[in-house]
C-alpha cells in the first residue's frame, strides 16, 4: 500500500512537473514538485521511504530531463533521507516546522545539486540564492497545502456530504 | 532476514555510491577519460602503489636486516683489527722509545770514554724500606760489586753484593743507606750526597757554610769515593741554606727519574779506595 502511494505520487509530480514546464517553455518554474512529493514522502514515512523515494524520483527527473543521470538522485536522496531522520527526531505535525523543513529540503537541494553540477563540469559554483529562496518558499507552501489537504481533505468532504444529506431531509 | 531498515546507514552509503558510480560513469574528464575510469584507475592505482610501498618497505626492511648482519660482523672484525692495530702501535711507541733511550745510552758511552757494559733494568726493589733494581747484567759480563751505574740522566747508584751470572742488584743512590762524593760544578765545593726518605730524596752534607752554592747549581760526581766516576751529573740543589753548624743545608733533586729507569751503562772500573780528588775544595 505505502509503495503504491509512493510510485503515485512520484509519478503524479514528474508528471505534473512535467505539464507545467510545457506551458512555460523558456522560463523557469519556481516548484520543483518532484522535490516537494519526495519531502512529502519522506516526512510522512521516514527515512529510508524518503531516501528510495528521492533516488527514484531523482533518477526519473533526471533521465526525463535528459541530463547526466544520477545527479538529480544524489541530491534528492540525500535531502529524502535527511528530512526523513529530522523528521523522526523532531515533531513536525504543525504547518509552521512543515514550512521551515521544505524551505530548508530546498535550499539543500538546490545547493547539493549546483555543486554536483559544477564538480562534474568542472565550473565555479553559482547558486542563484534568489532564485533558490523562491522555489523554496513556493516549494514549502504547495508540500504545506499538500499536507493540509491529505489531512484534511477526507474530513473536509465528509462534513459537506453531511450536511447535504441533513438539507435534503429538510426539504423533503 | 536481512532487515534493511535497521540498516538505513549502509543503505544510504550503498545508494549515494551507487550513484556516484552512475554519474561517473557518465562524465569525461578535460582529458576525454571518463570520470569512473579516471576515478578507478586513481583509486587502483593508490592500492598498487600501497602494495607497492608495503613490498618495497618489507624488503627494504629485509635487506638493511640482512646488511646490518653483515655491518656487526664486519664491525666486529673492525674492532679487533683496530685493537690489534693498537697494541702494535703501543709496540711501535715503545721500541722507538727504547730505541731513544739505547741511543742515548750509547752516546753516554762514547762520551764517559769508559768500559761500560748496557744493562736492561728486569726488576724492581723487593723491600719497600730499600730502594734497589735488578739488571740483567751480572758476573759474566764483568760485573763485579760497588761498580758504579749510571744513565744518560746521571748517576743511578752501584752494584750492591755478589752480583749472579747473568743479574746484579743496583742501590740507587736515593737509598737512605747510599752516599756518593759530590761537588758543585760551577764552585767546585765539595761534600757528599746521601739519599733520604722525603722530598727531594737527597742531601749534600759536608759543604762548609763559607761554600758558594745556590740553588740550581748542578751537582757532580766528585770521584773521592772510588765509585762513581768524576764529572757524573748527580742532581741540582733544589735548596741551599746556611746551617747551625759548619755546615750548610743543601738539598738536591736527582738527575734522573729513578721511576722510570729502564736501561743503564754499568761501569767497568773496579772500585777503588777512597781518595781526595784534587779538584774538590
Amino acid at each position: 500500500m505505502k509503495t503504491a502511494v509512493v510510485l503515485i505520487a512520484v509519478t503524479a509530480a514528474l508528471a505534473l512537473q512535467t505539464t507545467l514546464s510545457g506551458l512555460m517553455i523558456g522560463g523557469r518554474i519556481p516548484v520543483n514538485l518532484v522535490l516537494v512529493a519526495v519531502v512529502y514522502i519522506a516526512l510522512a514515512y521516514g527515512a529510508v521511504t524518503g531516501m528510495l523515494a528521492g533516488t527514484a524520483a531523482g533518477l526519473a527527473q533526471d533521465a526525463l530531463a535528459g541530463s547526466i543521470v544520477g545527479i538529480g538522485g544524489l541530491s534528492k536522496t540525500l535531502v529524502g533521507f535527511l528530512v526523513g531522520v529530522l523528521g523522526a527526531q523532531f515533531i513536525v505535525s504543525q504547518t509552521i516546522p512543515r514550512f521551515v523543513m521544505f524551505v530548508g529540503a530546498t535550499l539543500l537541494h538546490e545547493i547539493v545539486f549546483e555543486a554536483l553540477y559544477a564538480l562534474v563540469e568542472g565550473r565555479a559554483f553559482a547558486l542563484q540564492l534568489s532564485a533558490a529562496l523562491v522555489q523554496a518558499v513556493v516549494n514549502a507552501l504547495v508540500g504545506v497545502i499538500a499536507f493540509y489537504i491529505v489531512e484534511q481533505g477526507p474530513g473536509i468532504v465528509q462534513r459537506r456530504q453531511m450536511r447535504r444529506a441533513s438539507f435534503s431531509k429538510r426539504r423533503f | 532476514m536481512l532487515d534493511i531498515r535497521k540498516r538505513t546507514g549502509w543503505l544510504f552509503f550503498g545508494v549515494m555510491m551507487a550513484q556516484v558510480i552512475l554519474v561517473s560513469a557518465q562524465v569525461q574528464s578535460k582529458s576525454g577519460v571518463r570520470v569512473l575510469e579516471l576515478v578507478t584507475f586513481e583509486l587502483f592505482s593508490r592500492v598498487e602503489r600501497a602494495t607497492s610501498s608495503g613490498v618495497s618497505g618489507v624488503r627494504d626492511v629485509w635487506g638493511n636486516y640482512a646488511s646490518l648482519r653483515g655491518v656487526r660482523a664486519e664491525n666486529e672484525m673492525l674492532r679487533r683489527q683496530l685493537s690489534e692495530l693498537q697494541v702494535k702501535l703501543q709496540e711501535e711507541h715503545a721500541l722507538a722509545a727504547r730505541s731513544q733511550k739505547l741511543q742515548n745510552l750509547m752516546d753516554l758511552r762514547s762520551r764517559a770514554g769508559l768500559p761500560t757494559v748496557a744493562a736492561e733494568v728486569i726488576g724492581g726493589n723487593p723491600n719497600p724500606g730499600m730502594k734497589t733494581l735488578t739488571i740483567d747484567r751480572g758476573s759474566a759480563d764483568g760485573v763485579q760489586a760497588d761498580m758504579a751505574v749510571v744513565s744518560p740522566g746521571g748517576v743511578v747508584g752501584r752494584i750492591i753484593g755478589q752480583p749472579a751470572t747473568h743479574a746484579a742488584r743496583v742501590q740507587l743512590l736515593i737509598d737512605r743507606n747510599a752516599a756518593a762524593g759530590a761537588l758543585i760544578e760551577r764552585t767546585r765545593a765539595g761534600g757528599m750526597v746521601v739519599g733520604l726518605e722525603s722530598d727531594p730524596p737527597l742531601r749534600m752534607e759536608l759543604v762548609a757554610n763559607l761554600a758558594d752554592v745556590k740553588d740550581g747549581d748542578n751537582v757532580v760526581a766528585s770521584g773521592v769515593d772510588g765509585i762513581y766516576p768524576k764529572g757524573f751529573l748527580i742532581g741540582r740543589v733544589e735548596r741551599s741554606e746556611r746551617g747551625t753548624g759548619l755546615y750548610r743545608n743543601i738539598t738536591v733533586r736527582p738527575a734522573v727519574d729513578f721511576s722510570s729507569v729502564e736501561e743503564v751503562l754499568v761501569v767497568l772500573v773496579p772500585p777503588r779506595p777512597a781518595t781526595r780528588d784534587e779538584g774538590v775544595q
